[in-house]
């Protein structure tokens, strides 16, 4: 399925947000995620399906002003 | 001491931890500068990105942190960017930024009016990056903000007090808000006047990180706040245009 990550176009195998960052090779870090510009939750990840299309930001600690 | 949202802080300098020239420079100054909190933010991560190295960096710093939402150019971006950050740093404060304007990065009112009602119902403890406007502030402080940051001058210039008049004004208007000049300090020396028109901290990044030696500045800005401060408590003369001669004129020799 094809979903927008951060941005980019990417071609995924995901029924969940939570298997969605898992497939990204961030299943273990620290970030938070938001689904089509709403902030989920960590422990909702797995109870939050996704769908072709659909646009997933995961941000991570940086730097700050 | 200062106390934001019923927190006691050890130091009135609240310090940036962007644009340093290395990690090390950033610890050095940050030990140097005594700064009670970090301001931080969240950025997009892509797999094995920087993002565990800087948290690992800044946990050891051993201060509270306060996430923002630079760059977020409206209410809704901005409040899902600091749902993100309190999951992430595990911290209900928000320096909240809702930028209106992109060649002064001048907050956008309505929008950060609207951003700080929503996430102050929601719990949060909101430090709004702000103007010296008197109405918007009275509209912060009604959406539930405790604490104030107006702007000294435009985030990065290092310009200093830009609006001398509109500050003493904002702090005369709010005198029990604790408030915090925050962006556009470029020198200790502005700092100090800062705290001598009887704001509770600054709040600076660019001035340390971008100095030729960011640690020696950030002790610099360290002692400005004190002697600030000290200024302010002790309460200033009042200026006059005319000489008054500090020496008792009474017992002085007559010598033709």
């Amino acid at each position: 399925m094809r979903i927008m990550v951060n941005g980019t176009a990417r071609e995924i195998a995901a029924d969940t947000l939570a298997e969605a960052l898992v497939a990204l090779g961030q299943g273990e870090e620290t970030v938070a995620t938001a689904l089509n510009e709403e902030f989920v939750p960590a422990t909702a990840r797995a109870r939050t399906p996704i769908a072709p299309g659909d646009r997933i930001e995961i941000v991570a600690p940086r730097q700050g002003g | 001491m200062v106390r934001f949202y019923g927190t006691e802080l050890p130091s009135r300098l609240m310090l940036g931890t962007a644009q340093y020239p290395s990690p090390s420079v950033l610890a050095e100054a940050f030990r140097r500068s005594g700064a009670g909190i970090a301001t931080v933010s969240v950025r997009r991560e892509a797999a094995g990105g920087e993002g565990g190295a800087f948290w690992a960096l800044v946990r050891e710093l051993g201060v509270r942190l306060l996430p923002n939402t630079a760059g977020c150019h409206s209410a809704r971006e901005a409040v899902t960017t600091a749902r993100m950050a309190r999951e992430l740093f595990g911290t209900d404060w928000i320096k909240l930024e809702v930028i209106g304007h992109a060649d002064t990065l001048q907050p956008d009112p309505w929008g950060l009016v609207e951003a700080a009602r929503e996430l102050c119902d929601d719990g949060f403890k909101v430090f709004p990056y702000t103007t010296e406007d008197l109405v918007l502030a009275d509209r912060l402080l009604g959406a539930g903000c405790e604490v104030l940051m107006p702007w000294g001058a435009p985030i990065g210039t290092g310009l200093g007090l830009a609006n001398r008049y509109g500050l003493r004004s904002l702090r005369a208007q709010f005198p029990g808000v604790p408030m915090v000049v925050d962006a556009g300090l470029g020198r200790p020396s502005q700092a100090a006047e800062a705290m001598e028109m009887g704001y509770d901290a600054v709040l600076l990044n660019t001035a340390v990180a971008r100095a030729d030696d960011p640690a020696a500045m950030a002790e610099g800005f360290a002692r400005a706040v004190e002697a600030g401060r000290l200024g302010f408590e002790a309460g200033a003369m009042e200026p006059r245009d005319m000489a008054a001669p500090s020496t008792p004129l009474i017992g002085k020799a007559f010598l033709a």
